[in-house]
């Protein structure tokens, strides 16, 4: 008996020194139907635990060191913050109705959430632990991006079609960018001169320069076989080096490679049913793609641009990230 | 207030748009509608029939108008939207005309088939556009179609086919056919008709009903009597206004599922959707109305967007140039309903999907897969341009 009261904590220890180890490269996957994050190991793609959450949990995004990582769970009007060494939820942050897409400011000290039921992007201190302002912007806020030099926050309004940009520090709109219809997410270029946006009804990306806050270009997508109408963009996902986008493409159940300098596709690839979240591994060569309607994440080699693996995933798979 | 800020500090980055008809840069909508109309009568509204008005769609319409305000105001305008009631066709006639003369060319007409066309034919010599958003009439896609009319609401055909589609699909395809007398249900017998024979359904055996309770009748308004005798596989209840159809489904005589006007009903909307937005736009209208958004409501909205996205996309205040816009391939619609929508060009019909539903659930999508089209596959739904009789 006395064994295992010291056996339980140890082996506890033991679990925590393990996780707290760089480099694990796991794989979460938030799955909006059975509120669940699944984490997988990278490689032999086994579920190390499936973390249970607030309800509907969808988009994610790991803190500047990769020890948090939130998860925005629309049905509990929640942000979860899950404790990236012990894989549990440490605590749940109120944000405002059905947070939807979110960003941290580069110094961390702030969260920038979309409100989908209300049309506000909510901005939270993070130090404070409270709700600091709530900017009214266009109905169904999706994509949220602060930039690296914390001076503007962009958010897409699904509605109207419009990107709109804010000040971080006055905290007003600034601008408001005619976009597709249904603009989804954003995508930075590494030498912060492009803004890419995807379109989902529009079934394209629009490209913004943000010094100027002008539509520069716009990219379309045309797998082969499939109409105008299944191509619906949402994931957006670049490489470093600023070469390569991985494009998804929901209902075209492909993503599209697109070389970043031409804005030229380069290729289509078959994943899974309705393909929204995409995430590199850290060393770039595998992509992870979240299939909701097919309930699986493809695992890709992005150097043959071949699925190597399909995973199932949890019920109606969302977003995926990957620590490094 | 805080809106007011934030509006007032997008407005100065934009260079408004040439002048509005209506003069002081804003836009005016005028939605008319009719007091006496039988769909709005207080008793058929709280009834509930599936796919018919649970309230006036005007409420569907100022949904989408605070929707549109960022959007305008990115083309330097605002959307005014008036709602006028009138009790008669003619005052509907002189009402369009006042409005009109006084710069109105935008209309949502919430009215039936022959006011719609009433109204349609007087703007014969005016440029206007016109939006219907609830006559589901097929003539007025057909023979009585008009160049400055437009329809979000889908025709009766559109609805029979794709329910259609969904028989062909499960191979249920012999048919009990019960039918009312009402001049509604001639209309929608017509186009069950015409579906039938485009999907190869068979009706076996076909029967009139009337409402009642009279025991002189009774082989016509007793369900489990009307469904008795012959061998079907589905019973299709062809009733406009739904109250015979509510009692079909588990009065049947024989287990067998019924379709039409109860049972699996076609719609253009649902509460239920959960996919493409759809829930956000449910809630939007919850919110401001307190009950559940149905398909008028749905296409009431929907022409609130299309004018959001024509004044949006071609920056433009001459009307010839947003009829032209709407009218042609290029204007993408989000209708939250999966497919980017535009207009049929040969009778200014929305392309749309159609919903399949239960009193809780949309069971499936129309086109439903298999059902291909040369162009477009929305276009297997409704009057496709081979058959056109619209003359624009």
């Amino acid at each position: 008996m006395r064994l295992r009261k010291y056996l339980v904590p140890l082996a506890l220890l033991v679990a925590s020194l393990g996780a707290h180890a760089k480099g694990t490269g796991y794989v979460f996957v938030s799955s909006e139907k059975d509120h669940v994050v699944t984490v997988f190991e990278p490689g032999s793609l086994k579920k190390v635990k499936e973390i249970q959450t607030s309800e509907r949990p969808r988009a994610m995004k790991f803190s500047a060191d990769h020890s948090k990582l939130y998860v925005a769970c629309g049905d509990d009007d929640a942000i979860d913050v899950i404790d990236v060494a012990s894989l549990t939820v440490e605590k749940s942050i109120a944000i405002g109705d059905d947070p939807d897409r979110f960003d941290i400011s580069p110094d961390g000290k702030y969260l920038y959430a979309s409100n989908e039921d209300e049309g506000l992007l909510t901005i939270y201190d993070l130090g404070a632990d409270e709700v600091v302002a709530e900017i009214e912007v266009g109905e169904e806020p999706e994509g949220v991006l602060v930039s690296p030099d914390n001076q503007r926050v962009y958010v897409t309004s699904e509605v109207a079609n419009i990107v709109h940009v804010v000040d971080a520090s006055s905290r007003e709109l600034v601008a408001n960018i005619v976009v597709g219809n249904r603009p989804r997410r954003f995508a930075l270029t590494p030498d912060q001169k492009q803004l890419w946006v995807t379109n989902e009804v529009g079934g394209t990306v629009t490209i913004i320069d943000p010094a100027s806050n002008q539509v520069v270009g716009e990219i379309e997508f045309k797998p082969k076989g499939f109409r105008a109408e299944d191509v619906t963009p949402v994931g957006m996902v670049m490489t470093r080096d600023g070469a390569t986008a991985y494009v998804t493409l929901g209902g075209a159940n492909h993503f599209a490679v697109v070389d970043v300098p031409t804005r030229e596709v380069k290729q289509y690839v078959l994943v899974g049913k309705r393909a929204w979240g995409v995430a590199l591994s850290p060393d770039e060569r595998t992509l992870y793609v979240t299939n909701g309607k097919s309930d699986d994440m493809s695992v890709i080699d992005t150097g043959s641009l071949k699925v190597v693996r399909s995973v199932p995933a949890g019920r109606v798979p969302h977003d995926v990230v990957v620590d490094n | 207030m805080r809106w007011f800020k934030t509006v007032a500090a997008a407005l100065v980055l934009w260079i408004p748009a040439a002048a509005w008809a209506a003069g002081n840069g804003n836009l005016n909508l005028v939605l008319l509608e009719w007091d006496d109309d039988p769909r709005y009568r207080e008793r058929a509204v709280e009834a509930r029939f599936p796919a018919q008005p649970w309230g006036r769609p005007y409420a569907g319409a100022a949904v989408a108008v605070k929707e549109a305000r960022f959007a305008m105001s990115a083309a330097g305008t605002k959307l005014e939207l008036e709602r006028r009631a009138v009790t008669s066709a003619d005052q509907a006639g002189q009402l369009f005309r006042e409005r009109y003369g006084q710069g109105v060319r935008i209309f949502l007409l919430d009215l039936p088939a022959v006011m719609v066309a009433g109204i349609a034919a007087l703007s014969d010599q005016q440029p206007a556009l016109l939006f219907n958003v609830s006559a589901l009439d097929d003539a007025l896609r057909q023979e009585q179609c008009h160049k400055n009319l437009f329809h979000t609401a889908p025709s009766r055909s559109m609805l029979t086919d794709a329910l259609a589609q969904y028989l062909v699909f499960k191979k249920w395809r012999d048919l009990l056919v019960l039918k009312g007398s009402q001049q509604g249900d001639a209309e929608y017998y017509r186009a069950f008709q015409r579906s039938a024979k485009r999907y190869g359904l068979k009706v076996e055996a076909e029967k009139d009903f009337v409402l009642g309770r009279d025991p002189r009748q009774r082989s016509q308004n007793n369900v489990a009597l009307l469904t008795a005798g012959e061998d079907y596989e589905v019973v299709y209840v062809v009733d406009s206004q739904g109250e015979f159809a509510r009692d079909v489904p588990y009065q049947v005589q024989k287990p067998r599922p019924v379709v039409g006007a109860a049972g699996l009903v076609a719609d253009w909307w649902h509460w239920a959707w959960e996919r493409h937005g759809a829930p956000q736009v449910n809630k939007r209208f919850l919110k401001r109305e307190n009950r559940p958004m149905t398909g008028y409501d749905w296409s009431a909205w929907m022409a609130v967007k299309v004018i959001t996205e024509a004044v949006l996309r071609t920056r433009s205040s001459e009307l010839s140039e947003l009829r032209d816009y709407i009218r042609g391939g290029e204007i993408t619609l989000d209708g939250v309903k999966g497919y980017p929508l535009n207009f049929r060009s040969w009778n200014n019909q929305l392309r749309q999907p159609v919903f399949l539903t239960t009193g809780n659930w949309v069971v499936a999508q129309a086109p439903l897969e298999g059902f291909l089209h040369q162009s477009n596959n929305l276009d297997t739904l409704g009057f496709d341009q081979r058959e056109n009789r619209c003359k624009l």
